[in-house]
């Protein structure tokens, strides 16, 4: 095996990897503390990639040039407004539910995601949409290669993988560090009791999806950047992936989240490159399905364990 | 109360001009924007004036509720199955005689509705009695279909065969999936049936060599007993018109299908109406409502969910078979995720676990969106609109079933009230204070009628 080719594979593995961890963090925030799969979630990374390139457009329209003060511009307008969608999800399909039994919010958000996913549809149109390319050009390992045996990083792609560990560094430090993650975690161990000590848990959880929105937002932009396209559909099989990225990693579990995504993206990509690109999304799927069969709890969860 | 209602109604408006700022007013052209400046505009007044009506209509409701309930109490004690025979009467003579006034298109849609039931009601079985909630439906529906597509096509394997074949194979993938996922609960049930509907979605459609992959396998029309409904029967056979002496027309063998499913629906309406009243149906609800009581109270919920994944599974294969049988050609690309939650919105819309519901909701979701075909687009909006609003109004649903139950009424979980920002909102945030430390109780209220 060509030991490039093996870093290349490392390397798109681990971009790949980044953006499920940073759409897996939603999902695993949000299980921890309500105990139900956001099932909306990939739409709302959908919705981001469409933001990011309605902003970046808005940008070029109104005459703003410089780069960086262009991606950081698009970048927080994207995370407050997918943040918004988050928080409306919520609002609509969970907080009306928050007593019903378990199945109703999981169909009610089945039922979000295909609003989300039509109302996309309706009001941009089906076909395939774009952005510009941004800040082109590559790293090259080792850099003075005259033959072709070289791992060819893009400056997006470290990019997002910086993007990613600073993102994931806040968010962590929000949540060991102050009040509100204080919060947060008393509300993930015991809902009444920390409402019976003066949390608004109505709000914590308002607040746990609007994080993981904005968290998606991190990942829809960069992913956006990256690749240049997407349509209305992305949103199904990006959720899945970092679904499994959440499971993997063990639900409830915000490091176990970045830790499953960058697995399932260097097994996802070692799968497409050595064995078969064509049944990559099916690897995955059963990957999933094992997983959750065979250990539930994935790395770095606790096991659940049933109350009578 | 009407300022906070229209302060309410204000904020969703808000809400809603930002959300579809952005997503509706500035619409994407290759790397450039439309301006729609209006749209956010209206849908934006439109929420918040529907929101800020309907508050009103709500609060307007709430207060006369208590006779609404009352007369609701009263009426439910006339016996609600008294007409039943005469309304299942006459909508079975509606169905029987429905296709000789229909033109093909007409039929072909009645058939498509007849395939939609049947999948309801598999799909009623393992969600709605069950509790199990399947998102992969569409995998037993891909297995009954490609049954009768690889069995034709391999091994000749007339439709007759590949019936209950096909709802044997569905039954049996139904098992084999069924029998690792029983530890698994509500969502991540969901998960794992969703991913492999999905697995099966790209196996169908990836290897090529097999099943054609996106080109599909075509598909051969029933036969009855071996009569064909071509006008002219190859090989020396008879075709169907001849044999019967009657002329030949282009709508038989539609009509033909749409009977035999139509039979085997009511078979399957029957089947499924018996068994909610065997003890294994009053497992499978009893287990729906209560594992751990269930299990401790002796019941095998190994046989119990596996009976309901196998059962829901036959009849999903069974709608392939006819699927395949009604298209004369399948490719995977009628087995995407949507269409199970397409079966799933008839379950949820019927009213999870209702029989007579299943029937209706595939009804309206079937032949509606083919009588408003210019509304085409909105369509899938429109079922999850109805999924969402089902779930807040009525998650059991909208024929709410009475039945013979023992129940402790849940103290209900008292909302957050913080009680520093209650006192200082002062006595417009909330009720004023029943009783206090050294104020003034109400002693007596006026209309006590306790009182001796």
């Amino acid at each position: 095996m060509d030991i490039t080719i093996f870093g290349q594979q490392c390397v798109n593995g681990l971009v790949l990897g980044s953006t499920y961890g940073l759409i897996a963090v939603g999902y695993t925030m949000v299980y921890g503390i309500i105990g139900m799969i956001n099932f909306a979630h990939g739409e709302i990374y959908m919705i981001s990639a469409y933001l990011t390139a309605i902003f970046l457009a808005l940008f070029t329209t109104v005459g703003i040039h410089s780069l960086p003060v262009v991606l950081l511009g698009v970048l927080v307008l994207t995370m407050l407004f997918t943040a918004l969608y988050g928080w409306s999800v919520e609002r609509i399909a969970y907080r009306p539910l928050r007593h019903s039994n378990r199945l109703a919010p999981l169909i009610s958000a089945i039922g979000i995601s295909l609003i989300l996913q039509n109302y996309i549809r309706i009001s941009q149109g089906a076909r395939n949409q774009g952005v510009p390319p941004v800040l082109e050009g590559v790293f090259r390992l080792p850099p003075d290669s005259l033959d072709h045996r070289f791992v060819q990083i893009t400056y997006l792609q470290s990019l997002i993988v910086v993007v990613a560990l600073v993102s994931m560094a806040i968010l962590t430090w929000i949540i060991q560090h102050t009040a509100l993650g204080r919060a947060c975690r008393a509300t993930q161990q015991d809902r009444i009791m920390a409402n019976l000590l003066g949390v608004n848990t109505d709000r914590i959880i308002s607040t746990v999806f609007v994080m993981g929105a904005a968290m998606a937002a991190v990942a829809g932009f960069l992913v956006t950047l990256n690749y240049g396209s997407f349509d209305f559909y992305i949103g199904f099989l990006m959720g899945i992936k970092a679904f499994t990225a959440a499971v993997l990693g063990g639900i409830g579990s915000l490091p176990g989240a970045m830790l499953g995504g960058v697995v399932l993206g260097l097994a996802e990509s070692f799968f497409a490159g050595f064995v078969n690109s064509d049944y990559k999304d099916v690897f995955a799927f059963s990957l999933l399905i094992l997983f959750l069969i065979f250990r539930p709890s994935g790395f770095l969860g606790v096991p659940e364990v049933e109350k009578v | 109360m009407m300022g906070t209602d229209w302060r309410a109604a204000f904020r969703v408006g808000g809400v809603a001009l930002l959300l579809f700022t952005p997503l509706t007013g500035l619409v994407l052209a290759g790397y450039q924007l439309e301006w729609h400046w209006q749209r956010p505009l209206w849908l934006a007044g439109g929420f918040g004036l529907g929101y800020g009506l309907l508050r009103l209509v709500w609060r307007r409701w709430l207060s006369g509720a208590h006779a609404f309930g009352q007369r609701a109490a009263a009426g439910s004690t006339t016996d609600p199955a008294r007409h039943r025979p005469l309304w299942i009467g006459l909508a079975l003579g509606v169905a029987l005689l429905l296709p000789f006034f229909l033109d093909k298109y007409g039929i072909n849609v009645a058939t498509l509705a007849l395939i939609y039931i049947l999948l309801g009601l598999g799909l009623n079985i393992v969600v709605g009695l069950a509790g199990l909630l399947d998102l992969g439906f569409v995998a037993f529906y891909a297995v009954g279909a490609y049954t009768y597509a690889f069995g034709y096509h391999y091994f000749g394997l007339s439709f007759w065969l590949a019936l209950p074949l096909g709802g044997l194979l569905a039954a049996c993938f139904g098992m084999m999936l069924g029998f690792p996922v029983l530890r698994l609960h509500g969502d991540y049930l969901a998960i794992v049936t969703l991913g492999f509907g999905e697995i099966i979605r790209l196996i169908l459609n990836n290897w090529v060599s097999l099943t054609g992959g996106p080109n599909g396998v075509s598909v051969v029309f029933p036969t009855f007993f071996g009569l064909e409904f071509n006008r002219r029967a190859k090989q020396g056979g008879v075709p169907l018109h001849e044999f019967l002496g009657i002329d030949y027309s282009a709508n038989q063998r539609a009509v033909f299908l749409y009977l035999l499913l139509l039979a085997v629906v009511l078979v399957m309406v029957y089947v499924v109406v018996r068994l909610k009243r065997m003890p294994i149906g009053r497992a499978w609800e009893a287990l729906r409502e209560n594992e751990i009581a269930c299990r401790s109270l002796g019941i095998n919920h190994v046989t119990v969910k596996l009976s309901a994944f196998g059962l829901g599974a036959l009849v999903g294969g069974m709608g392939g078979v006819f699927f395949a049988a009604s298209q004369g050609f399948v490719n995977p690309t009628s087995f995407t995720f949507f269409e199970s939650a397409h079966i799933l919105a008839i379950v949820v819309l019927g009213g999870m676990g209702s029989t007579t519901g299943v029937v209706v909701a595939a009804l309206l979701l079937t032949v509606v969106p083919e009588m408003l075909r210019d509304f085409a687009d909105y369509r899938v909006l429109f079922v999850g609109v109805a999924m969402v609003l089902m779930m807040i109004w009525r998650p059991r649903g909208l024929r709410q079933r009475r039945r013979p139950v023992f129940q402790v009424e849940p103290s209900p979980q008292p909302a957050f009230v913080n009680p520093v920002k209650k006192r200082l909102r002062g006595p417009g945030g909330g009720h004023p204070p029943q009783w206090g430390f050294g104020g003034k109780a109400p002693n007596n209220p006026p209309n006590n009628r306790s009182d001796p």
